[in-house]
């Protein structure tokens, strides 16, 4: 491009034409699909003239309610890429046996575990479980929105700029092949070094900030802004599983930034922490990062448990079996969470009497985990069940996680681990747990919330649908993976010589295909539910007979949540006053404190995305100046002292006048 | 909470003869502020990266890779007065707190600008006894020892970098507005950030000099 290579180096550091991989097929045609698609959004947001709300009432909300449903948004985009990833190992695994030597070579095979698992964990299960807080508990709680508006909102920015560096690698360099977490010393300069661990590096890192800012957020949101009234015990369930789950955010995300930075001084600066020489010692990293690595899983786990207690109760009509219990079980899982990290690599060899404490304690989880399963039981023990898809979610959760949950005590026993350490086992146990418990807990959770969010109700019948090829072809794509990893075939490979393997992996794959199903029927789903949205209306704010405060707002609800506060006096305070026959006012409404938009969030967000491209090519000019631009833009939102505003009484009045009427008219109706 | 006439309601939870007030109709509720105690959130989070940098330390501080170790580096008497300097611009910057409550900004001013300035001696001293290392050769690649002394060192004093921006920024804004609510909060948030930043300095000495050295 240059003749002047010592220019082209200053100004593009070491990116070159060559690391553009224009000439693989399979990114072509996604390059092509990923152009086509875009360019197909970006039309149709001109045609509906939408950019200009999509900037006021979107990209610069503080509101908790549009960053929660975006934070969704963001998760069910990426979902569509882990899934894709996913498929095409499942393919290349059923297929590449003997002579065949399948379509993706290793080094392409690697990046795309690597990718599924950064993906799915970090673009699709953190997005998801941190925009059904968001969404929720400052209504369940009869907050008007969370304690740091603007922090909720840069959060947010931060989240998806580091889905979007990730994504970047798909079409300009490599990603890591290392796996998703990124071990050293294969992760380290000597054997990786191109820009594939530093994509996962600054991806993770970023995205780290917005999750661990989000979850100071929520903490101090759950702990002052309840309504009076609401004293710790008469919290709704989801909000307790939630505030463990900060908690955990707040005191694991933080190592997993020092951890990260660490390998970063090894990579950058050529320290010598996780190197073989000059004194390093990669088990260090092993240690720290599943510190960090456990109690992630948990975070991802105890909100999915919020959602399942709150849809068995609600679905069955009667309050939760055991509340107290439920919180205390809450509380056990979130501390022992930290004693636990060691069984990641029981095979360290760290002796038997370490591996032996490790491995009881993360038996007795299953304890309070267990306690769970029981209240849920006897939560739906002669109550009137009805089957919604949110139910129908929650009880395929309670068989495919206790399966899921038994064999994880099973690997929990050292020995055992010593045989099924890094095989197929482990893949299917932990894809049960997390595909079975998060994303299941996720999917019954926007099937029950989307009527609040949106005003109107999801399609029953493409719902059953998806609930059905997502249930059965998880069955049929990770049982297969069990037996596998009993015979002791180990994971990520990329290709087998055993032919009499295969038809395991043709099932597996099958399994991968109705899932695939699945996914479209869910698309099919909202696409059908929004054509008919006026048939699924729902203007009394509770369709489902709900028990918390949430329900007891119009749907949507409006900017400020509540009109008046709520007074809380009991668990279930929604059921409470629907019990006393509480009437809704309809005059003596107030002015509302409420905080401003801002554009600060999403500058900071497109700042970062190009300071981490800087960063991980050797930009070092651009990398300097976005750095420098992060701290101007950052010191000049402090200078802006003019942040809040007052909803005036009369626009409360006009709003609260419209919901009177539609409910008049439903009523009549 | 008196004045949501539910006190009935709160000692048994059970329905009262009376219809309890299910709403905050007088409109008196107002959460109260969040800004310290999400700060505080905050500043443990942040201790939890010294703690990791201070297990790594702790893991790999001896391995010296037949390079130089503790005793063969440090100044106990340059650390000494660096200690000290960082240690005055905490009581100063209480001093500017004080001063602060009394609501004479010109006071305020004076502290934290005198807290700057030992913020700033402590950053130039540390700065020259980096460059000093580096120049023996003692550099960050040498060995894990020096590779995790330089990055919990190193940590704590961008940690203290960034205080100063702030200190600065802040300095501004009081001028600009005076000891207003939102200046007042900014300041307390920084006090605490900057004690904080004293807290885990009293660690580094302790656990990385003194022992380094004496042991």
């Amino acid at each position: 491009m240059f003749s002047d290579t010592d220019l082209q180096r200053l100004l593009f550091g070491r990116l070159t034409l060559a690391d553009i991989p224009y000439h693989e097929p399979i990114l072509q045609v996604t390059f092509a699909g990923v152009a086509v698609g875009g360019l197909a959004v970006l039309a149709a947001i001109t045609y509906f003239r939408f950019w200009g709300p999509l900037w006021r009432d979107w990209v610069t909300s503080v509101d908790h309610k549009k960053i929660g449903i975006m934070y969704v948004v963001l998760a069910l985009v990426m979902l569509l890429r882990g899934f894709a990833d996913a498929l095409l190992m499942r393919s290349q695994q059923a297929i590449s046996f003997g002579a065949n030597e399948g379509y993706l070579p290793p080094h392409h095979y690697d990046q795309i575990f690597t990718a599924h698992g950064v993906i799915m964990i970090f673009f699709v299960a953190m997005p998801f479980v941190t925009g059904l807080m968001n969404y929720v508990v400052p209504l369940q709680i009869g907050a008007r929105d969370v304690a740091f508006p603007f922090l909720n909102n840069f959060s947010f920015w931060m989240t998806v700029s580091g889905a979007v560096t990730t994504m970047i690698s798909l079409f300009v360099g490599e990603f890591a092949r290392t796996g998703w977490l990124a071990y050293p010393p294969l992760s380290g300069a000597d054997m990786s070094p191109g820009v594939g661990v530093d994509y996962y590096i600054w991806g993770l890192q970023i995205a780290g900030i917005g999750t661990t800012l989000s979850g100071i957020n929520l903490v101090a949101t759950i702990v002052k802004m309840r309504a009076p009234g609401m004293s710790m015990m008469k919290m709704p369930i989801f909000t307790w599983t939630s505030l463990c789950t900060n908690v955990l955010i707040v005191a694991a995300f933080p190592i997993l930034a020092a951890v990260l930075a660490l390998l970063t001084l090894d990579r950058y600066v050529g320290t010598h922490f996780f190197t073989n020489d000059l004194g390093g010692n990669p088990m260090m990293y092993f240690n720290l990062i599943w510190i960090w690595g456990h109690p992630e899983v948990y975070i991802l786990i105890l909100p999915a448990f919020g959602v399942f207690s709150e849809i068995t109760s609600t679905f069955s009509g009667k309050r939760l079996f055991g509340y107290t219990s439920m919180v205390y079980a809450t509380v056990v899982i979130t501390i022992l969470s930290y004693l636990v990290w060691l069984h990641h690599f029981f095979t360290m060899g760290s002796g038997a009497n370490v591996n032996s404490f490790f491995g009881i304690t993360t038996m007795i989880i299953s304890i309070p985990t267990g306690a769970k399963i029981f209240n849920w039981l006897f939560t739906m023990y002669r109550g009137r069940i009805r089957f919604d898809v949110p139910m129908l979610w929650t009880v395929s959760f309670m068989v495919t996680f206790v399966i899921g949950g038994m064999t994880g005590v099973l690997l929990a026993v050292p020995p055992a681990d010593f045989v099924l350490h890094n095989s197929l086992f482990l893949i299917a146990h932990f894809h049960n747990v997390i595909i079975g418990g998060v994303l299941f807990g996720m999917f019954a959770g926007v099937n029950y919330w989307w009527p609040k969010a949106f005003g109107f109700k999801l399609d029953q019948f493409w719902g059953k649908v998806s609930f059905w090829f997502w249930t059965i072809g998880f069955y049929v794509a990770f049982m297969p993976l069990y037996v596998l990893g009993l015979m002791g075939v180990t994971r990520r490979a990329q290709h087998f010589d055993d032919p009499s393997l295969q038809p395991w992996f043709v099932v597996a794959a099958i399994g991968a295909g109705l899932i695939a199903i699945g996914i479209g029927a869910m698309i099919v789903q909202f696409a059908v539910s929004i054509k008919n949205r006026e048939a699924l209306r729902d203007v009394t704010g509770d369709p489902w007979g709900g028990r918390t405060l949430e329900w007891s707002t119009s749907s949507p609800p409006p900017d400020y949540n509540f009109a008046f506060t709520p007074v809380v006096h009991q668990l279930d305070a929604w059921w409470q006053m629907k019990a006393r026959n509480f009437q809704r006012p309809v005059t003596g409404f107030h002015s509302i404190h409420m905080p401003k938009n801002t554009a600060t969030g999403v500058i900071l967000g497109v700042i970062s995305i190009a300071f981490s491209f800087a960063m991980i090519w050797y930009i070092w000019w651009l990398a300097a100046l976005t750095a420098v631009a992060t701290l101007v833009v950052a010191i000049a939102h402090t200078f802006n002292y003019n942040r809040d505003f007052y909803i005036p009484a009369e626009t409360v009045v006009r709003t609260e006048a419209q919901r009177t009427d539609a409910l008049a008219v439903a009523g009549r109706a | 909470m008196a004045s949501y006439a539910t006190d009935a309601l709160h000692r048994d939870g059970v329905a009262q003869a009376d219809e309890p007030s299910f709403q905050d109709l007088a409109g008196e509720h107002h959460p109260e502020g969040s800004t310290m105690l999400g700060f505080w959130i905050y500043l443990m989070s942040d201790c939890l990266i010294f703690t990791v940098l201070f297990a790594t330390y702790a893991v790999l501080g001896r391995n010296y890779a037949a390079g130089p170790s503790p005793k063969d580096l440090f100044d106990l008497s340059l650390v000494a007065v660096n200690t000290a300097m960082l240690l005055f611009s905490s009581i100063t910057y209480g001093f500017a707190m004080l001063a602060m409550e009394r609501e004479d900004v010109q006071k305020t001013q004076l502290w934290l600008a005198v807290t700057g300035l030992f913020g700033a001696a402590f950053i130039g001293i540390e700065l020259y006894e980096f460059a000093h290392l580096i120049h023996e050769g003692a550099t960050p690649q040498r060995s894990a020892f020096l590779s995790s002394f330089f990055t919990l060192v190193g940590t704590h004093g961008l940690h203290v970098t960034f205080g100063l921006i702030w200190l600065s920024v802040l300095m501004l804004q009081v001028r600009q507005r005076g000891l207003i609510v939102e200046n007042k909060r900014r300041l307390m948030c920084l006090s605490m950030f900057w004690h904080f930043l004293d807290v885990i300095w009293i660690g580094v000495f302790t656990f990385v000099y003194l022992m380094g050295v004496l042991q």
